[in-house]
Protein backbone atom coordinates (compact mmCIF):
# COMPACT_ATOMS: atom_id res chain seq x y z
CA UNK A 1 0.00 0.00 0.00
CA UNK A 2 1.02 3.27 -0.99
CA UNK A 3 0.33 6.57 1.64
CA UNK A 4 0.47 9.87 0.65
CA UNK A 5 -0.25 11.95 3.49
CA UNK A 6 -0.29 15.83 3.72
CA UNK A 7 2.64 16.02 1.52
CA UNK A 8 3.86 19.54 0.42
CA UNK A 9 7.00 19.71 -1.72
CA UNK A 10 8.93 22.81 -3.22
CA UNK A 11 11.48 23.94 -5.72
CA UNK A 12 12.80 26.96 -3.88
CA UNK A 13 10.04 29.33 -3.98
CA UNK A 14 7.72 27.39 -6.00
CA UNK A 15 5.41 24.84 -4.47
CA UNK A 16 5.08 22.45 -6.68
CA UNK A 17 2.89 20.22 -4.46
CA UNK A 18 0.81 21.54 -1.83
CA UNK A 19 -0.86 18.84 0.53
CA UNK A 20 -1.66 15.72 -1.52
CA UNK A 21 -3.37 12.76 -0.11
CA UNK A 22 -3.65 9.59 -1.95
CA UNK A 23 -3.70 6.06 -0.66
CA UNK A 24 -3.35 3.60 -3.53
CA UNK A 25 -4.05 -0.57 -2.43
CA UNK A 26 -2.36 -3.14 -3.41
CA UNK A 27 -3.48 -4.22 -7.21
CA UNK A 28 -5.21 -0.93 -7.72
CA UNK A 29 -4.53 1.38 -10.75
CA UNK A 30 -4.58 5.07 -10.07
CA UNK A 31 -4.62 6.99 -13.15
CA UNK A 32 -2.88 10.55 -13.10
CA UNK A 33 -4.04 13.42 -15.30
CA UNK A 34 -3.54 16.90 -15.02
CA UNK A 35 -2.11 20.02 -16.97
CA UNK A 36 1.23 20.72 -17.21
CA UNK A 37 3.77 21.90 -14.50
CA UNK A 38 0.75 20.64 -12.02
CA UNK A 39 3.62 18.27 -10.49
CA UNK A 40 2.25 14.95 -11.30
CA UNK A 41 5.69 13.67 -12.28
CA UNK A 42 7.15 15.33 -9.03
CA UNK A 43 4.55 13.53 -7.20
CA UNK A 44 5.74 10.16 -8.32
CA UNK A 45 9.40 11.27 -7.91
CA UNK A 46 8.82 11.59 -3.80
CA UNK A 47 6.98 8.56 -3.82
CA UNK A 48 10.60 6.71 -4.37
CA UNK A 49 12.59 9.12 -2.75
CA UNK A 50 14.37 10.38 -5.76
CA UNK A 51 13.33 14.07 -4.31
CA UNK A 52 12.96 15.02 -0.92
CA UNK A 53 9.66 16.50 0.46
CA UNK A 54 9.38 19.47 2.42
CA UNK A 55 6.22 18.22 4.82
CA UNK A 56 3.96 15.56 4.80
CA UNK A 57 5.11 11.83 4.69
CA UNK A 58 5.10 8.95 2.24
CA UNK A 59 4.53 4.88 3.11
CA UNK A 60 4.96 2.37 0.47
CA UNK A 61 3.85 -0.91 3.12
CA UNK A 62 4.09 0.86 6.44
CA UNK A 63 7.82 2.54 5.31
CA UNK A 64 8.09 6.06 5.64
CA UNK A 65 10.28 7.39 2.39
CA UNK A 66 11.75 10.36 3.40
CA UNK A 67 12.61 9.03 7.28
CA UNK A 68 16.54 9.61 8.00
CA UNK A 69 16.72 5.95 9.16
CA UNK A 70 14.88 4.24 5.55
CA UNK A 71 17.49 2.76 3.37
CA UNK A 72 15.88 3.83 0.15
CA UNK A 73 18.49 1.52 -2.17
CA UNK A 74 16.38 -0.77 -0.74
CA UNK A 75 13.25 0.51 -0.66
CA UNK A 76 13.54 1.36 -4.47
CA UNK A 77 13.53 -2.56 -5.09
CA UNK A 78 9.54 -2.00 -4.19
CA UNK A 79 8.88 0.38 -6.42
CA UNK A 80 9.82 0.23 -10.22
CA UNK A 81 9.76 3.59 -12.25
CA UNK A 82 9.52 4.36 -15.87
CA UNK A 83 10.12 8.06 -16.81
CA UNK A 84 8.48 9.83 -19.33
CA UNK A 85 12.00 10.57 -21.19
CA UNK A 86 13.72 7.79 -22.93
CA UNK A 87 16.31 6.59 -20.47
CA UNK A 88 18.30 3.11 -21.56
CA UNK A 89 21.77 2.66 -20.43
CA UNK A 90 23.39 3.40 -24.23
CA UNK A 91 26.98 1.75 -23.23
CA UNK A 92 24.68 -1.71 -22.27
CA UNK A 93 22.97 -4.09 -24.74
CA UNK A 94 19.10 -4.79 -24.29
CA UNK A 95 20.20 -7.65 -21.63
CA UNK A 96 22.44 -5.69 -19.75
CA UNK A 97 20.10 -3.00 -19.57
CA UNK A 98 17.74 -5.20 -17.79
CA UNK A 99 20.28 -7.27 -15.81
CA UNK A 100 22.23 -4.92 -13.97
CA UNK A 101 19.92 -3.74 -11.57
CA UNK A 102 19.21 -7.71 -10.44
CA UNK A 103 23.02 -8.39 -10.56
CA UNK A 104 24.60 -5.37 -8.52
CA UNK A 105 21.99 -4.70 -6.60
CA UNK A 106 20.25 -7.94 -5.41
CA UNK A 107 23.09 -9.91 -6.47
CA UNK A 108 22.28 -12.36 -8.31
CA UNK A 109 24.49 -14.36 -10.52
CA UNK A 110 24.42 -13.19 -14.11
CA UNK A 111 22.96 -16.71 -15.22
CA UNK A 112 20.15 -16.17 -12.72
CA UNK A 113 19.77 -12.66 -13.52
CA UNK A 114 19.62 -13.37 -17.09
CA UNK A 115 16.99 -15.73 -17.01
CA UNK A 116 14.72 -13.50 -15.20
CA UNK A 117 15.46 -10.62 -17.99
CA UNK A 118 14.89 -12.71 -21.10
CA UNK A 119 11.18 -13.37 -19.03
CA UNK A 120 10.76 -9.71 -18.83
CA UNK A 121 11.70 -8.77 -21.89
CA UNK A 122 10.11 -12.11 -23.95
CA UNK A 123 6.57 -10.36 -21.98
CA UNK A 124 7.19 -7.41 -23.32
CA UNK A 125 7.80 -8.56 -26.93
CA UNK A 126 11.70 -7.88 -26.86
CA UNK A 127 12.82 -11.59 -27.18
CA UNK A 128 14.61 -10.92 -30.38
CA UNK A 129 16.34 -7.53 -29.25
CA UNK A 130 18.79 -8.76 -26.63
CA UNK A 131 22.28 -8.32 -27.94
CA UNK A 132 20.92 -4.78 -29.78
CA UNK A 133 22.03 -1.69 -28.23
CA UNK A 134 19.63 0.56 -27.06
CA UNK A 135 20.49 3.19 -29.58
CA UNK A 136 19.10 0.78 -32.55
CA UNK A 137 16.11 0.39 -30.70
CA UNK A 138 12.54 2.69 -31.70
CA UNK A 139 11.18 4.60 -28.93
CA UNK A 140 8.11 2.28 -27.91
CA UNK A 141 10.82 -0.55 -27.66
CA UNK A 142 13.15 1.64 -25.58
CA UNK A 143 9.97 2.28 -23.56
CA UNK A 144 9.13 -1.26 -23.39
CA UNK A 145 12.90 -2.04 -22.21
CA UNK A 146 12.80 0.41 -19.90
CA UNK A 147 9.63 -1.27 -18.08
CA UNK A 148 11.35 -4.47 -18.35
CA UNK A 149 14.16 -3.35 -16.92
CA UNK A 150 11.79 -2.17 -13.75
CA UNK A 151 9.86 -5.39 -13.92
CA UNK A 152 13.41 -7.54 -13.43
CA UNK A 153 13.96 -6.07 -10.00
CA UNK A 154 10.21 -7.64 -9.06
CA UNK A 155 8.67 -4.67 -7.72
CA UNK A 156 5.64 -4.33 -5.75
CA UNK A 157 4.49 -1.08 -7.43
CA UNK A 158 4.98 0.31 -10.90
CA UNK A 159 4.82 4.24 -11.37
CA UNK A 160 4.52 5.46 -14.75
CA UNK A 161 5.22 9.00 -15.99
CA UNK A 162 4.08 9.91 -19.23
CA UNK A 163 5.22 6.95 -21.00
CA UNK A 164 3.99 7.58 -24.11
CA UNK A 165 4.23 11.39 -24.50
CA UNK A 166 7.16 11.49 -26.41
CA UNK A 167 6.53 8.34 -28.51
CA UNK A 168 5.45 9.08 -32.66
CA UNK A 169 1.59 7.84 -32.67
CA UNK A 170 1.76 5.02 -34.44
CA UNK A 171 3.95 3.29 -31.19
CA UNK A 172 1.75 4.31 -28.74
CA UNK A 173 -0.63 1.52 -28.91
CA UNK A 174 2.63 -1.00 -28.44
CA UNK A 175 3.39 0.16 -25.29
CA UNK A 176 -0.15 1.17 -23.62
CA UNK A 177 -0.98 -2.78 -24.34
CA UNK A 178 2.41 -3.56 -22.02
CA UNK A 179 0.60 -1.24 -19.41
CA UNK A 180 -2.66 -3.00 -19.54
CA UNK A 181 -1.17 -6.30 -19.70
CA UNK A 182 0.61 -5.69 -16.21
CA UNK A 183 -2.90 -4.13 -14.58
CA UNK A 184 -4.55 -7.46 -15.76
CA UNK A 185 -1.83 -9.22 -13.83
CA UNK A 186 -2.56 -7.43 -10.94
CA UNK A 187 0.15 -4.70 -10.66
CA UNK A 188 -0.15 -1.65 -8.64
CA UNK A 189 0.40 1.01 -10.83
CA UNK A 190 0.45 4.77 -10.68
CA UNK A 191 0.57 6.12 -13.89
CA UNK A 192 0.84 9.89 -15.12
CA UNK A 193 -0.78 10.24 -18.37
CA UNK A 194 -2.02 11.71 -21.17
CA UNK A 195 -4.21 9.17 -22.66
CA UNK A 196 -7.39 9.88 -21.28
CA UNK A 197 -8.96 6.45 -22.98
CA UNK A 198 -6.08 4.45 -21.28
CA UNK A 199 -7.16 6.45 -17.83
CA UNK A 200 -11.16 5.54 -18.37
CA UNK A 201 -10.34 1.90 -19.21
CA UNK A 202 -7.41 0.89 -17.35
CA UNK A 203 -7.58 2.41 -14.13
CA UNK A 204 -9.60 1.53 -10.88
CA UNK A 205 -9.52 5.53 -9.84
CA UNK A 206 -8.56 8.81 -11.94
CA UNK A 207 -7.30 11.38 -9.98
CA UNK A 208 -7.06 15.33 -11.60
CA UNK A 209 -3.97 17.46 -10.63
CA UNK A 210 -4.29 21.16 -10.67
CA UNK A 211 -1.79 23.42 -9.98
CA UNK A 212 -0.31 21.01 -7.13
CA UNK A 213 -3.58 20.12 -5.74
CA UNK A 214 -5.48 16.82 -6.27
CA UNK A 215 -8.40 18.68 -7.28
CA UNK A 216 -10.39 15.67 -7.64
CA UNK A 217 -10.14 11.75 -7.85
CA UNK A 218 -13.11 9.20 -8.27
CA UNK A 219 -13.85 6.41 -10.60
CA UNK A 220 -13.18 6.70 -14.22
CA UNK A 221 -17.04 6.95 -14.78
CA UNK A 222 -17.28 10.04 -12.61
CA UNK A 223 -14.13 11.64 -13.44
CA UNK A 224 -15.00 11.21 -17.51
CA UNK A 225 -18.65 11.07 -16.98
CA UNK A 226 -19.74 13.15 -14.21
CA UNK A 227 -17.05 15.75 -12.96
CA UNK A 228 -17.44 17.25 -9.97
CA UNK A 229 -14.88 20.38 -10.17
CA UNK A 230 -15.50 22.77 -12.43
CA UNK A 231 -11.54 22.95 -13.28
CA UNK A 232 -11.31 18.85 -14.20
CA UNK A 233 -14.49 19.88 -16.76
CA UNK A 234 -12.00 22.20 -18.21
CA UNK A 235 -9.38 20.13 -18.52
CA UNK A 236 -11.19 17.20 -20.19
CA UNK A 237 -12.80 19.22 -22.58
CA UNK A 238 -9.02 20.84 -23.57
CA UNK A 239 -7.76 17.52 -23.82
CA UNK A 240 -10.53 16.03 -26.18
CA UNK B 1 71.05 12.64 -47.92
CA UNK B 2 72.23 9.77 -46.30
CA UNK B 3 75.71 11.09 -45.40
CA UNK B 4 75.73 12.18 -42.41
CA UNK B 5 77.88 12.17 -39.52
CA UNK B 6 75.12 10.76 -37.70
CA UNK B 7 76.67 7.66 -35.70
CA UNK B 8 74.61 4.72 -33.48
CA UNK B 9 75.83 6.50 -30.51
CA UNK B 10 73.91 9.58 -31.48
CA UNK B 11 70.63 7.58 -32.40
CA UNK B 12 70.85 5.91 -28.70
CA UNK B 13 71.29 9.59 -27.55
CA UNK B 14 68.12 10.68 -29.35
CA UNK B 15 66.55 7.48 -28.19
CA UNK B 16 67.21 8.06 -24.83
CA UNK B 17 65.98 11.32 -24.63
CA UNK B 18 62.54 10.32 -26.31
CA UNK B 19 62.69 7.73 -23.31
CA UNK B 20 62.70 10.81 -20.86
CA UNK B 21 59.91 12.60 -22.91
CA UNK B 22 58.07 9.64 -22.45
CA UNK B 23 58.44 8.96 -18.62
CA UNK B 24 57.58 11.74 -18.11
CA UNK B 25 54.53 12.56 -19.97
CA UNK B 26 53.73 9.01 -18.55
CA UNK B 27 53.92 10.41 -15.17
CA UNK B 28 52.48 13.52 -16.00
CA UNK B 29 49.09 11.82 -17.53
CA UNK B 30 48.80 9.17 -14.81
CA UNK B 31 49.08 11.35 -12.54
CA UNK B 32 47.20 14.20 -13.67
CA UNK B 33 44.15 11.81 -15.15
CA UNK B 34 43.78 10.53 -11.15
CA UNK B 35 43.59 13.82 -9.42
CA UNK B 36 40.94 15.04 -12.94
CA UNK B 37 39.20 12.45 -12.32
CA UNK B 38 38.64 13.15 -8.44
CA UNK B 39 38.77 17.02 -8.72
CA UNK B 40 36.25 16.46 -11.99
CA UNK B 41 34.17 14.07 -9.68
CA UNK B 42 34.35 16.56 -6.64
CA UNK B 43 33.49 20.07 -9.30
CA UNK B 44 30.41 17.97 -11.39
CA UNK B 45 28.62 16.86 -7.80
CA UNK B 46 29.53 19.02 -4.90
CA UNK B 47 28.61 23.26 -4.74
CA UNK B 48 30.28 25.45 -6.97
CA UNK B 49 31.08 27.32 -3.94
CA UNK B 50 32.31 24.03 -1.62
CA UNK B 51 35.46 23.99 -4.32
CA UNK B 52 35.91 27.65 -4.97
CA UNK B 53 39.42 27.09 -3.90
CA UNK B 54 40.03 24.11 -5.91
CA UNK B 55 38.52 25.72 -8.67
CA UNK B 56 40.80 28.97 -8.28
CA UNK B 57 44.13 26.82 -8.05
CA UNK B 58 43.02 24.99 -11.46
CA UNK B 59 42.58 28.04 -12.97
CA UNK B 60 46.06 29.18 -12.49
CA UNK B 61 47.55 26.72 -13.35
CA UNK B 62 45.63 26.28 -16.69
CA UNK B 63 46.28 30.41 -17.18
CA UNK B 64 49.94 30.65 -16.36
CA UNK B 65 52.45 29.91 -18.65
CA UNK B 66 53.71 26.16 -18.33
CA UNK B 67 57.20 26.86 -18.76
CA UNK B 68 56.86 29.65 -15.71
CA UNK B 69 55.33 27.47 -13.27
CA UNK B 70 58.47 25.34 -14.10
CA UNK B 71 61.02 27.43 -13.28
CA UNK B 72 59.09 29.14 -10.24
CA UNK B 73 58.35 25.42 -8.51
CA UNK B 74 62.06 24.52 -9.45
CA UNK B 75 62.90 27.95 -7.70
CA UNK B 76 60.55 27.11 -5.24
CA UNK B 77 61.20 23.67 -3.75
CA UNK B 78 65.09 24.49 -3.58
CA UNK B 79 64.03 27.53 -1.30
CA UNK B 80 61.99 25.46 0.51
CA UNK B 81 65.18 22.89 0.76
CA UNK B 82 63.01 20.09 -0.60
CA UNK B 83 65.86 18.79 -3.30
CA UNK B 84 63.19 17.21 -5.78
CA UNK B 85 65.44 16.57 -8.64
CA UNK B 86 64.14 18.39 -11.65
CA UNK B 87 62.45 15.04 -12.65
CA UNK B 88 60.78 14.48 -9.91
CA UNK B 89 59.55 18.24 -10.03
CA UNK B 90 58.87 18.56 -13.69
CA UNK B 91 56.73 15.36 -13.44
CA UNK B 92 54.97 17.14 -10.40
CA UNK B 93 54.35 20.51 -11.94
CA UNK B 94 53.26 18.39 -15.06
CA UNK B 95 50.88 16.79 -13.40
CA UNK B 96 49.20 19.47 -11.53
CA UNK B 97 48.93 21.33 -15.07
CA UNK B 98 47.28 18.32 -16.60
CA UNK B 99 45.52 17.79 -13.62
CA UNK B 100 43.98 20.97 -14.20
CA UNK B 101 42.52 20.23 -18.08
CA UNK B 102 41.88 16.71 -17.02
CA UNK B 103 39.66 18.22 -14.46
CA UNK B 104 37.53 20.17 -17.27
CA UNK B 105 37.11 17.39 -19.25
CA UNK B 106 36.10 14.88 -16.39
CA UNK B 107 33.80 17.41 -15.85
CA UNK B 108 32.08 17.93 -19.02
CA UNK B 109 31.68 14.27 -19.44
CA UNK B 110 29.74 13.88 -16.29
CA UNK B 111 27.42 16.53 -16.97
CA UNK B 112 26.76 15.22 -20.25
CA UNK B 113 25.21 12.04 -18.83
CA UNK B 114 21.51 13.09 -19.02
CA UNK B 115 20.43 13.66 -15.09
CA UNK B 116 16.89 11.13 -16.02
CA UNK B 117 19.96 8.61 -17.43
CA UNK B 118 21.41 8.54 -13.75
CA UNK B 119 17.67 8.87 -12.06
CA UNK B 120 16.64 5.65 -14.00
CA UNK B 121 19.99 4.01 -12.31
CA UNK B 122 19.02 4.76 -8.93
CA UNK B 123 15.43 4.07 -8.95
CA UNK B 124 16.23 0.59 -9.41
CA UNK B 125 18.09 0.70 -6.53
CA UNK B 126 21.82 1.05 -7.63
CA UNK B 127 23.38 3.27 -4.86
CA UNK B 128 25.47 6.55 -5.85
CA UNK B 129 29.00 4.47 -6.00
CA UNK B 130 27.19 1.89 -8.75
CA UNK B 131 25.53 4.62 -10.13
CA UNK B 132 29.23 6.09 -10.96
CA UNK B 133 31.07 3.18 -11.83
CA UNK B 134 28.13 1.27 -13.77
CA UNK B 135 26.76 4.02 -15.64
CA UNK B 136 28.03 7.37 -15.35
CA UNK B 137 32.01 6.41 -16.06
CA UNK B 138 31.54 4.30 -19.20
CA UNK B 139 28.71 6.64 -20.24
CA UNK B 140 31.35 10.08 -19.61
CA UNK B 141 34.48 7.89 -21.07
CA UNK B 142 32.72 7.77 -24.69
CA UNK B 143 32.32 11.62 -24.17
CA UNK B 144 35.95 12.46 -22.98
CA UNK B 145 38.23 10.37 -24.21
CA UNK B 146 38.74 12.40 -27.61
CA UNK B 147 39.88 15.72 -25.31
CA UNK B 148 41.96 13.60 -23.02
CA UNK B 149 43.60 11.89 -26.03
CA UNK B 150 44.53 15.01 -27.75
CA UNK B 151 45.44 16.62 -23.89
CA UNK B 152 47.99 13.65 -23.45
CA UNK B 153 49.24 14.23 -26.72
CA UNK B 154 49.52 17.81 -26.12
CA UNK B 155 51.36 17.00 -22.80
CA UNK B 156 53.83 15.12 -24.83
CA UNK B 157 54.53 17.87 -26.99
CA UNK B 158 54.69 20.79 -23.78
CA UNK B 159 56.41 18.19 -21.77
CA UNK B 160 59.99 19.70 -24.19
CA UNK B 161 59.79 22.65 -21.29
CA UNK B 162 61.64 20.71 -19.49
CA UNK B 163 64.46 21.07 -20.91
CA UNK B 164 64.94 24.31 -18.93
CA UNK B 165 65.28 22.56 -15.90
CA UNK B 166 68.40 20.73 -17.47
CA UNK B 167 66.29 17.84 -17.86
CA UNK B 168 67.81 16.15 -21.52
CA UNK B 169 64.51 15.16 -22.84
CA UNK B 170 63.97 14.33 -26.96
CA UNK B 171 64.35 18.16 -28.07
CA UNK B 172 66.98 18.79 -25.82
CA UNK B 173 68.82 15.55 -27.00
CA UNK B 174 68.23 16.75 -30.83
CA UNK B 175 69.17 20.24 -29.55
CA UNK B 176 72.92 19.09 -28.61
CA UNK B 177 73.15 17.16 -31.65
CA UNK B 178 72.62 19.73 -33.64
CA UNK B 179 74.97 22.25 -32.46
CA UNK B 180 77.40 19.28 -32.33
CA UNK B 181 76.87 18.33 -35.86
CA UNK B 182 75.45 20.90 -37.87
CA UNK B 183 72.43 19.14 -39.61
CA UNK B 184 69.82 20.41 -38.62
CA UNK B 185 67.34 19.14 -41.16
CA UNK B 186 67.84 16.22 -40.95
CA UNK B 187 67.44 15.52 -37.22
CA UNK B 188 64.69 17.35 -36.42
CA UNK B 189 63.19 14.90 -38.65
CA UNK B 190 64.56 12.53 -36.71
CA UNK B 191 63.21 13.72 -33.25
CA UNK B 192 59.71 15.22 -35.34
CA UNK B 193 59.29 11.22 -36.67
CA UNK B 194 60.32 9.86 -33.18
CA UNK B 195 57.63 12.39 -31.66
CA UNK B 196 55.35 10.85 -34.13
CA UNK B 197 55.82 7.71 -33.57
CA UNK B 198 55.51 7.94 -29.51
CA UNK B 199 51.50 9.80 -30.28
CA UNK B 200 50.38 7.76 -33.43
CA UNK B 201 49.77 4.44 -31.27
CA UNK B 202 47.89 6.54 -28.61
CA UNK B 203 45.96 8.65 -31.10
CA UNK B 204 45.02 5.09 -32.76
CA UNK B 205 43.98 3.62 -30.10
CA UNK B 206 41.81 6.70 -29.29
CA UNK B 207 40.02 6.15 -32.75
CA UNK B 208 39.37 2.51 -32.89
CA UNK B 209 37.77 2.70 -29.52
CA UNK B 210 35.63 5.41 -30.70
CA UNK B 211 34.41 3.62 -33.75
CA UNK B 212 34.11 0.68 -31.78
CA UNK B 213 31.42 2.94 -29.79
CA UNK B 214 29.64 4.40 -32.73
CA UNK B 215 29.08 0.88 -33.93
CA UNK B 216 26.83 0.62 -31.07
CA UNK B 217 25.01 3.52 -31.56
N1 LIG C 1 14.13 19.92 -10.47
C1 LIG C 1 13.31 21.00 -10.53
N2 LIG C 1 13.74 22.21 -10.17
C2 LIG C 1 12.92 23.28 -10.22
N3 LIG C 1 11.66 23.25 -10.62
C3 LIG C 1 11.15 22.07 -11.00
C4 LIG C 1 11.96 20.87 -10.99
N4 LIG C 1 11.19 19.86 -11.43
C5 LIG C 1 9.99 20.37 -11.71
N5 LIG C 1 9.95 21.70 -11.46
C6 LIG C 1 8.78 22.59 -11.60
O1 LIG C 1 7.74 22.05 -10.83
C7 LIG C 1 6.50 22.20 -11.49
C8 LIG C 1 5.81 20.86 -11.58
O2 LIG C 1 6.57 20.05 -12.42
P1 LIG C 1 6.13 18.57 -12.81
O3 LIG C 1 7.18 18.07 -13.72
O4 LIG C 1 5.85 17.80 -11.58
O5 LIG C 1 4.78 18.82 -13.60
P2 LIG C 1 3.92 17.79 -14.44
O6 LIG C 1 2.56 17.83 -13.86
O7 LIG C 1 4.59 16.48 -14.49
O8 LIG C 1 3.90 18.48 -15.87
P3 LIG C 1 4.02 17.79 -17.32
O9 LIG C 1 2.65 17.34 -17.68
O10 LIG C 1 4.45 18.93 -18.19
O11 LIG C 1 5.01 16.72 -17.24
C9 LIG C 1 6.80 22.84 -12.82
O12 LIG C 1 6.52 24.22 -12.73
C10 LIG C 1 8.27 22.61 -13.01
O13 LIG C 1 8.82 23.68 -13.74
MG1 LIG D 1 5.61 15.42 -16.01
Amino acid sequence: MIEIENVHKSFGALEVLKGINLTVDKGEVVSVIGGSGSGKSTLLTCINGLEPINSGRILVDGIEVHAKTTDLNKLRRKIGIVFQQFNAFPHLTVLENVTLAPRKVKGLSRQEAEEIAVKHLTHVGLAEKLNVYPGRLSGGQQQRMAIARALAMSPDYMLFDEVTSALDPQLVGEVLDTLKMLADEGMTMICVTHEMSFARDVSNRVAFFHKGVMAEIGPPEQIFGNAQHEETRKFLSSVR
Amino acid sequence: MFDTALSFNDLLFLLKGAGVTLSVTAFAVVGGTVLGLLFGVLRSHVSPWAVLPLTFVLDVFRSVPLLIQLILANASQAIAGLQFSPFVTSCIVLALYTSAYCTEIVRGAIEAVPPVTRRAARSLGLTWGQDMTQIVFPMALRVGLPSWIGLTLGVMKDSALVLWLGIIELLRASQILVTRLQEPMFILLIAGAIYFALSFPIARLGGRLEKRWQEND
